[in-house]
């Protein structure tokens, strides 16, 4: 095989067993990689009903065909499972250089099955495959652990939790290289409850595509488009994420005190990445192969959130800053270095704590059991540790908002989608969003149909935010595009510089997968109905299709929607009916045919 | 004039397009180690550099090797090994003090930097420019621009 290494890695953790099995070549030719190839393993081996947290469930990490290659920003590797935080189906995205070291060592992808009697980690040379002993290393955090298993080879890569994920927080990430995250959906709390503390891996070896010279004239032009788009090329490439703080903000989608207010922040240019790169940047960082470069490694010499990691990118920065109404950007930082130390998901984090807060405003949650307030950067610090550890509150921070503020009766002021928390864009503002928030596979996320590219940045060419005729269909496109990005092992953010042609093109050459352009696109549609497929028979159903009530039913305060809700009822049955799913929002017959589904 | 590869590490980002474009240049497939230059990376905190021949004027690899297997090339300077005459013997390998020149196990050949034949692929693939082919006699003058610079400025604040 070209561009796929060839070989699957089965580790089964209860009996402390590594072999090696071929890949599934009809799998890797229909579901492409990554996010796409791991889920079909994870569909094909592990009952919908199983409970993340037991045994039974299975955490496959897999990268794509054009992971670790010279494609444009190919550094990406999935981590697919069923999510602690909500039970949809999860496949978190990391990028780094984990996944592209993981191909060299020979191996596309990695299944952990069972549970260990006590904590391992699993270390990887090439094919020397082995379960080591992790007693020493339980408890410690995702920088001294690293540490510790880069001691004998400092090239070793290395994929771990930290405490949060041992401890079981519903929104524990997976963090490789210290600072990179596979982020969302509570995938570390899977490795937590497997008593699977890291995997090390080293490879010497290398990656063979079909045609050389046409892959390399592909992977050419998809780098010279990407380096010379304005946002690809320029923007991110100055700013990072941040980038964007400013730029919703004045669009007025940024949303403010638990999406509570006008989602307007006055503070925002002391959070932006004009601000950062001013006062704090050390340097850009790069994941592997990639043109854009938007990591950013920073550093907060003194004072009292005296700390230094990379970031924090914009959904970070959002929300602990608008959304907590914080605008001390050190306290920002200091939050997330800790979310990155301990192994959680800021995204997550901060949106419970919103919810706390607006709950402790509100008079729901007694000053007595947590003092919240909005703007208190040191309070939001502590929370961290707290939460990472399970102590006091925290605890009950550890269960995302949905769980929270079902506890005290107030499921409504969690600002989540089937319990994920909703990233930084108010939907308010922008239609299209809203459809794919509700929508999403995995609840709350951004980055399933990113349409604040069209809807705000103008990419590939701007609609207006607060129309509803045509989201649909470009919410389909974005969704199955992103789909075959994410299996591809590339970047999302290589679709602001770049579409299916030239992604294509680098996968045909690459795999010599000889499919048209429209047929990689229905891999991206295949990989999504099997989602979708396997959300449904776990117990999710139209029902689940929606947003927090305040979105549809509370007009936008002020600013430039001011008096928008998201009309999701106008949107959501011209959405199923372009999928071909019934009124139900279940796949047809005929839909699954076309699919190579049925 | 002879050209030299320009390394300024405070503009890598640590991507390692560089090596993906030398190896897969010289040796036909994406693989880090077969790359003859190499970004080390201190993950933690984040710093990168692009470690590469730098085709010593008094060459240790060239001096060291008992079969004169190394020569220059007349038109780049680049130091260049003949596998033909090559023993594999590794001497050179030692005597490079920046680890630059090193052995490929797999295919039984000492690698190191060709300059390309004076074309070198990883600048056009260096997107922050951290990676220059440049006029050796000049390439440094910039630094001393910047320090002028900052002279300047100090003497400007202080009116």
């Amino acid at each position: 095989m070209f561009a796929w290494m060839g070989k699957i890695l089965r580790v089964n953790l209860s009996e402390g067993t590594a072999v090696s099995e071929p890949l599934n070549k009809e799998y890797a030719e229909k579901y492409i990689g990554a996010r796409g190839l791991g889920t079909k393993y994870f569909v094909e081996e592990v009952d919908p009903g199983v409970d993340p947290l037991s045994p039974d469930n299975k955490i496959i990490f897999m990268t794509g065909p054009l992971t670790g290659t010279f494609a444009g920003s190919a550094g990406r590797y999935n981590v697919v499972t069923k999510g602690p935080l909500n039970g949809t189906i999860a496949a978190s995205n990391s990028g780094g250089t984990f996944g592209p070291e993981l191909k060299y060592a020979g191996w596309d992808g990695i299944i952990f099955e069972g549970r260990s009697p006590s904590p391992v980690y699993l270390s990887i040379y090439n094919d020397q495959v082995e379960l080591k002993p992790a007693d020493d290393l339980w408890g410690q955090d995702v920088f001294a652990a690293t540490d510790a298993l880069k001691a004998a080879d400092e090239e070793a890569k290395v994929a771990c939790i930290g405490p949060a994920g041992e401890n079981l927080v519903k929104y524990a990430c997976i963090m490789n290289e210290y600072h990179r995250a596979a982020g969302r959906s509570g995938v570390g709390a899977v490795m937590g409850s497997k008593n699977l503390k890291a995997i090390v891996v080293r490879g010497t070896g290398g990656i063979v595509v079909e045609d050389p010279q046409a892959f390399l004239e592909a992977a050419k032009d998809a780098r010279k488009k990407l380096r010379e788009h304005p946002v690809s090329g320029s923007g991110l490439a100055a700013y990072g994420t941040n980038v964007l703080v400013n730029i919703l903000n004045e669009h007025g989608g940024l949303p403010v005190r638990n999406f509570s207010e006008a989602a307007v922040f006055p503070n925002a240019e002391k959070i932006s990445g004009e601000y950062q790169a001013e006062h704090y940047l050390v340097r850009n960082k790069g994941c592997f192969g990639c043109t854009i470069g938007c990591g950013r490694v920073t550093d907060i010499p003194k004072g009292p959130f005296k700390s230094a990691g990379e970031g924090p990118e914009y959904e970070a920065t959002w929300t602990f800053g608008a959304n907590l109404e914080i605008d001390d950007f050190e306290a920002i930082c200091k939050a997330n270095f800790l979310c990155n130390e301990l192994g959680l998901d800021p995204i997550t984090f901060g949106g419970t704590v919103s919810c706390a807060t607006e709950m402790v405003d509100k008079g729901i949650i007694p000053r007595s059991v947590a003092d919240l307030r909005w703007g208190d950067g040191a309070t939001l610090v502590e929370l961290v540790t707290k939460t990472a550890y399970r102590e006091g509150f925290g605890d009950e921070l550890a269960e995302g908002s949905y769980r929270l503020a079902e506890k005290y009766g107030y499921p409504e002021y969690s600002m989540t989608v089937k319990k994920q928390e909703l990233p930084a864009y108010d939907p308010r503002g922008q239609q299209g969003i809203g459809l794919n928030y509700a929508t999403s596979n995995r609840g709350g996320c951004h980055v399933r149909g990113y349409m604040t590219s069209p809807e705000v940045l103008g990419i590939p060419e701007k609609v207006d935010p607060d129309a509803t005729e045509g989201k649909p269909a470009l919410l389909k496109l974005f969704q199955d595009l992103t789909a075959l990005v994410d299996s591809a092992g590339l970047c999302l953010f290589v679709t602001f510089g770049i579409g299916l042609p030239e992604i294509s093109a680098q996968m045909r050459s690459a795999t010599g997968l000889d499919l048209t352009d429209d047929e990689f696109l229905l891999a991206g549609e295949r990989v999504w109905n099997m989602e979708r497929i396997f959300n449904f028979k776990a117990g999710f159903s139209k029902a689940d299709d929606t947003l927090p009530p305040r979105l549809l039913n509370e007009p936008m305060k002020d600013g430039p929607h001011k008096g928008r809700v998201v009309q999701l009822d106008v949107m959501l049955p011209e959405y199923y009916k372009l999928r071909g799913w019934d009124e139900e929002g279940v796949p047809t017959p005929e839909k699954l045919t076309a699919l190579g589904l049925d | 004039m002879s050209k030299v590869l320009f390394v300024e590490p405070e503009k890598c980002t640590g991507c390692r397009s560089c090596e993906l474009i030398c190896s897969f240049t010289h040796a036909g497939e994406f693989n880090p180690l077969r790359s003859r230059i190499s970004v080390i990376t201190f993950e933690k905190s984040g710093f990168s550099f692009p470690a590469v021949c730098q085709q010593c004027s008094v060459a240790a690899c060239m001096e060291v090797c008992p079969v004169k297997a190394i020569s220059v090339d007349p038109a780049t300077g680049a130091k260049i090994v003949n596998h033909a005459v090559c023993l594999r013997c590794k001497m050179c390998t030692i005597a490079c003090p920046f680890g630059a020149t090193f052995f490929d196990e797999e295919h039984d050949l000492i690698l190191k930097c060709d300059l390309c034949g004076g074309d070198p692929e990883c600048v056009k693939q260096c997107h922050g420019g951290a990676i220059s082919y440049r006029e050796a006699k000049t390439a440094n003058y910039y630094k001393r621009r910047e320090t002028a610079a900052k002279f300047r400025d100090v003497m400007e604040e202080g009116r």
